[in-house]
């Protein structure tokens, strides 16, 4: 019953979000600064993520399969395959649910316990729309850069490996990211993205938009963000994964 | 003028508003009192319809708030102004920028002529120019105070509300806000409405005096009948201070 309670409120709340602006001019005042907040400052941790996990998972691809048999640029090919089907859209998203989450719940909560949503309702202003929309529309716009972002930068760790260390050659490495590459993957994880990007932001600004009492039930909201979202992640990981490539 | 008719209230089992009815009169500070915990915030939301109540009429000047749909309350709202207790000023924004918001939100008008208008209340409310372009958190408690009634005035309301307006100013201050409050209802002729436990306010600028117990209205009068009254209630709340039961001694 909560659930279906909760989603209800939640399907309300994205009906108030997702309408005209009451002043464009106000939504566009938000919106840069929203790029700025949650897609810019999310590059330090999307590069260093990216390329550890990069680095590793070609040394661990390499230890692991160490079988005459199979071809030597079999781990840049795993290597790229991982990255762009599941760490660079999936991983990466559940990461920034973390960072992301966390904090639009907590900027939204704490506006909500402060009265400052109370005041833009008595002004005639539509809060949900003011606050949510900017924030959901610059995630989704920011997300591909990001997840393109991380599939490069991933990429490059990967190359690292080889010029710093022994394990694999970089000739073989280059060749392995190159062979029989499926650009659809791109635009499948692409497409991913926007959908997990939408419900970052959007999950995470119900929480904080519902908050209720003090600062601790501000931190209860942020982690309850943070947790649902990541559950709704994997589950339209699921969902998108049979229908795009089954 | 806003008058309330029958008004209840509930909440799960809890019947916190009691068949409530009072007519707020503009140009006059009208003021709700009463114990922490007897309804009074209550009555106040749901006056501006942040609460949907039970049963009742909420009129705005004949307009009845409960029969609104959404997009005519909130073009009802660009008609109100709020001082709230924390005083509810966006974090993000500065002083200035706070007063400007309501008039780049609805008002017709130039950048120039917005931040004109924006000055212009600030000034009214006496907050010293060199803090224009502070944040709110940069200000004392007081100044906070005055920067959200210059907020509250920037669209000219008809209707002002404020929410225990003194909690946690000194009392130097929270004079300067009462008197503050009261100048600006005459000037503008709005019908305010002030949320009060604080005593002192009420003999300060209190001219018409609701007083509310377990959810009920149990008196109205003016602040010069207030000692006089025959309702124990009251006369619990009025003198709980040793300062007020010299006042009724002196009185008799």
């Amino acid at each position: 019953m909560k659930i279906i309670h909760e989603t209800g409120k939640y399907v309300l709340l994205m009906k108030r979000v997702l309408v005209a602006p009451d002043r464009w001019r106000m939504f566009f005042r938000q919106f840069p600064k929203e790029l700025e907040k949650l897609g810019l400052n999310s590059m330090p941790i999307v590069i260093i993520i990216s390329v550890f996990i990069g680095a590793i998972m070609t040394i661990q691809t390499k230890l692991n399969t160490e079988n005459p048999m199979l071809p030597t640029y079999s781990t840049g090919l795993v290597t790229r395959d991982t990255l762009l089907l599941e760490f660079s859209s999936t991983i990466l998203c559940l990461i920034l649910a973390g960072k992301i989450g966390s904090n639009i719940a907590s900027e939204i909560g704490t506006m909500r316990i402060t009265e400052q949503i109370d005041a833009l309702e008595i002004m005639g202003v539509n809060s949900a729309n003011y606050l949510i929309l900017p924030k959901v529309v610059a995630f989704v716009v920011m997300m591909p850069f990001l997840v393109i972002f991380s599939m490069a930068i991933g990429l490059v760790g990967g190359y690292a490996v080889g010029m710093f260390s022994d394990i694999i050659s970089t000739a073989d490495y280059l060749l392995g990211i190159q062979y029989a590459f499926i650009p659809y993957y791109v635009f499948y994880s692409l497409i991913k993205s926007l959908f997990f990007a939408f419900i970052i932001a959007s999950v995470a600004s119900y929480y904080g938009y519902y908050a209720y009492g003090g600062a601790l039930d501000v931190g209860k909201a942020s982690t309850n963000a943070v947790v649902n979202s990541s559950i709704l992640i994997l589950f339209f990981n699921i969902l998108i994964t049979n229908i795009m490539l089954n | 003028m806003i008058t309330v008719k029958n008004v209840d209230k509930i909440f799960g089992d809890n019947h916190v508003l009691k068949n409530v009815s009072a007519t707020f009169e503009a140009g006059r500070t009208n003021m709700i009192i009463g114990a922490s915990g007897s309804g009074k915030t209550v009555l106040m939301k749901s006056i501006i319809g942040l609460h949907r109540i039970e049963h009742g009429r909420i009129e705005y000047d004949g307009r009845n708030l409960p029969d609104m749909r959404m997009s005519e309350i909130r073009r009802l709202r660009r008609e109100v102004g709020m001082l709230f207790q924390g005083s509810a000023l966006f974090d993000s924004l500065s002083v200035l920028e706070n007063v400007m918001y309501p008039l780049e939100m609805f008002a017709e008008t130039t950048k120039e002529e917005m931040k004109e208008r924006a000055v212009s209340c600030l000034r009214r409310v006496n907050l010293p120019e060199h803090s224009y372009k502070l944040a709110p958190s940069e200000i004392s408690g007081g100044m906070q105070k005055r920067v959200a009634i210059a907020r509250a005035i920037a669209l000219q309301p008809k209707y002002l509300f404020c929410d225990e307006p003194n909690s946690g100013l000194d009392p130097k201050t929270s004079l300067i806000i009462d008197q503050l409050i009261n100048e600006i209802t005459r000037e503008f002729n709005m019908t305010t409405i002030i949320n009060s436990h604080d005593m002192n306010s009420v003999m300060e600028i209190g001219e018409k005096i609701i007083f509310i117990n377990k959810g009920e209205k149990a008196w109205e009068g003016t602040k010069e009948e207030i000692f006089h009254a025959d309702n124990e209630d009251l006369n619990d709340f009025v003198f709980a201070s040793e300062l007020y039961k010299k006042v009724k001694k002196a009185n008799q």
